[in-house]
């Protein structure tokens, strides 16, 4: 494809933001043992909206994420994010992108274990080059997530339910388009897993992010607009 | 550095256990610099005293025994004196004895033979006490001669030879020659002594036109043409500097405390790369997460860089400084020992950019961090 049919297919994309994933396939193994972790997938995520993707180990919920997230290239088919065709990119740039437009939520939170909450937040500032620029105060969202009075705990003094909540404050001070979500309440007990996500959801509406949310956990998806279900790479809506 | 600096408070017994060792490797090189320094002096500062660009010596003589075996005449000086470039050339003679004292104290010397009206001869500029060479049994003696508790006036008598010396002069500083105190003494009277006359004895006249080299010096700005000269002359010319290796132990001792160093400066790097090695791959995970947040891989290598560079400055400076300490309780012992500020800053900032070089090879493995191990089950 060349760069003059690229810039005309970006033209002509109705998408204005959000995520969408167009006849999406990847590949995984080399050789004889190739497994379809994508098979054809097509997703389209609103500004605003909560999906959640479940699905059984191993469906290809976290090649999802991982493409989405230009983590990964497609082997086929166009990712975009708020309006960019990402498998394009080159991995720098992909890295420039995610700094910018994509938000992580990781499993246990991941955060660096030697930045205090609040530092959490003015690390992701930091790498994103918004130190005088922030679009988000740092404060006031560690405020509505639940966590200004722990501003300056490290992550060995929180609670899980506690790091999930400074991992989503975290994802979201840059002011991400796209918020991708991995298993957030893996490590939680049922009212913790509950309350993280009506969070991220009530943040999804406020911020008017496209979020994807992975997960195994069928308790929480009523907190969620829309729900699909992956099952051998292959989306059932 | 936003990280960094919080990792170092996090961490900070970790690079407190890290920055110790490279600490205690900056002691040790204080110290082996200091006490190379010193070696150097006791071996060499008699020589490097001397206004001398370069010294002949017998063509048959070889540079690390030239100091013992050479012999010249008054002939290659001759030769020596009227070629172009050169400035000055004199007799020099140069024999280690051993003496008494009036009491009877062991007094080990260099003697150096000069004529007393040579550019060689000690002169107003660098006496302590005393006065200059004159008298034929006069000598002037480093000041480190004092410590045995000699001075001006005091009589000492070669062994075996039974000739008499009298300490008429007293030079500033250490003037040492192969560990052993430098007396200058009138050539004629170094002449006789090498001979191995004893005192009120015959000497073989042509002893009397003899000495150990010929010590040569520069026209100013002008370059000794050494081969021409040693041609004519029948002799083998060595600079000043290269001479130190006829220096009886220097070439030994230097090369030794070097390689001593060099090895502490391996040491000191592979520690700081096995160190940010293991720190790196404890850090993987996050790492991993730093970059799925979109940190670039220069931006994640300066930051782990600049962290080495802040440990090894600190702890080389730490460790510097209880060297110097160290080294300024040795000063006031007989151990040769000197510190001087060019070695020390060399060493320094070779193990501060030697650590780094061990920080680069580790902390490269960051850019194998693959973003996408961030996502699924980890801990």
């Amino acid at each position: 494809m060349t760069s003059t049919t690229e810039k005309q297919a970006r033209a002509m994309s109705p998408t204005g933001g959000g995520l969408e994933l167009q006849d999406v396939c990847l590949t995984l193994g080399d050789g004889d043992s190739t497994v379809a972790a994508l098979d054809h997938v097509n997703l389209k995520v609103e500004p605003g909206e909560l999906l959640a993707v479940v699905g059984p180990s191993g469906a290809g919920k976290s090649s999802l994420l991982a493409v989405a997230g230009a983590l990964t290239k497609p082997t086929s088919g166009s990712v975009r994010v708020d309006g960019t065709d990402v498998s394009a990119l080159s991995p720098s740039r992909q890295a420039a992108l995610r700094r910018g437009r994509i938000g992580f939520v990781f499993q246990t939170g991941n955060l660096l274990p030697a930045l205090t909450a609040m530092d959490q937040l003015r690390f992701a500032l930091h790498v994103a080059g918004m130190r005088r620029t922030a679009p988000r105060d740092p404060g006031t969202l560690l405020e509505q997530v639940g966590m200004s009075h722990k501003a300056n705990r490290k992550p060995h003094e929180l609670s899980g339910g506690e790091r999930q909540r400074v991992g989503i404050a975290r994802a979201l001070v840059t002011a991400p388009a796209v918020l991708l979500v991995d298993e957030p309440t893996a490590a939680l007990d049922r009212v913790r897993s509950h309350e993280v996500v009506q969070l991220l959801a009530d943040e999804t509406h406020e911020f008017g992010v496209a979020t994807v949310m992975v997960t195994h956990d069928h308790d929480v998806l009523e907190h969620c607009d829309r729900t699909v279900r992956m099952e051998d790479g292959r989306l059932i809506a | 550095m936003f990280l960094a600096w919080r990792e170092l408070s996090f961490a900070r017994s970790r690079f407190g256990l890290m920055g110790g060792v490279v600490a205690l490797v900056a002691v040790l090189v204080v110290l082996l610099s200091g006490l190379s320094s010193g070696l150097v002096n006791d071996g060499v500062s008699g020589l490097k005293k001397l206004p001398v660009t370069a010294f002949a010596f017998d063509e048959s003589t070889s540079v690390d025994s030239a100091f013992s075996r050479s012999t010249v005449d008054r002939d290659q000086l001759d030769q020596w004196s009227e070629r172009d470039g050169v400035a000055e050339a004199a007799l020099f003679g140069n024999q280690l004895v051993n003496a008494e004292g009036e009491g009877g104290e062991a007094v080990d010397l260099a003697l150096f033979g000069v004529e007393p009206e040579s550019f060689l001869a000690p002169t107003d500029a660098s006496l302590l006490e005393g006065d200059l060479l004159g008298a034929p049994d006069g000598i002037v003696v480093s000041e480190t001669v004092t410590e045995l508790g000699l001075g001006v006036g005091d009589v000492v008598t070669l062994d075996r030879l039974e000739t008499e010396l009298t300490i008429v002069g007293i030079l500033d500083g250490q003037h040492t020659f192969g560990h052993v105190d430098v007396a200058y003494v009138p050539l004629t009277t170094w002449q006789e002594i090498h001979a191995g006359a004893p005192a009120g004895t015959e000497v073989r006249p042509e002893a009397y036109d003899e000495a150990t080299a010929v010590a040569l010096l520069a026209a100013d700005g002008a370059e000794l043409d050494a081969a021409a000269g040693d041609d004519a002359a029948g002799t083998m010319t060595v600079s000043l500097d290269d001479s130190f290796d006829g220096s009886p132990g220097y070439a030994a001792e230097t090369l030794t405390l070097d390689l001593i160093q060099v090895f502490l400066f391996a040491i000191s790097a592979l520690v700081v790369g096995a160190f940010f090695t293991v720190w790196t791959i404890q850090r993987k995970h996050e790492i991993a997460v730093a970059r799925a947040m979109g940190a670039s891989t220069g931006y994640l290598i300066r930051d782990a860089l600049g962290q080495a560079a802040v440990v090894l400055v600190v702890s080389t400076f730490v460790g510097v400084a209880g060297g110097v300490a160290f080294g300024a309780l040795l000063s006031s012992t007989p151990m040769p020992f000197a510190l001087e500020a060019g070695p020390l800053a060399v060493a320094s900032t070779l193990l501060v950019v030697l650590g780094l070089v061990g920080a680069a090879v580790s902390v490269g493995r960051i850019a194998r961090v693959d973003p996408l191990t961030a996502l699924g089950g980890q801990r």
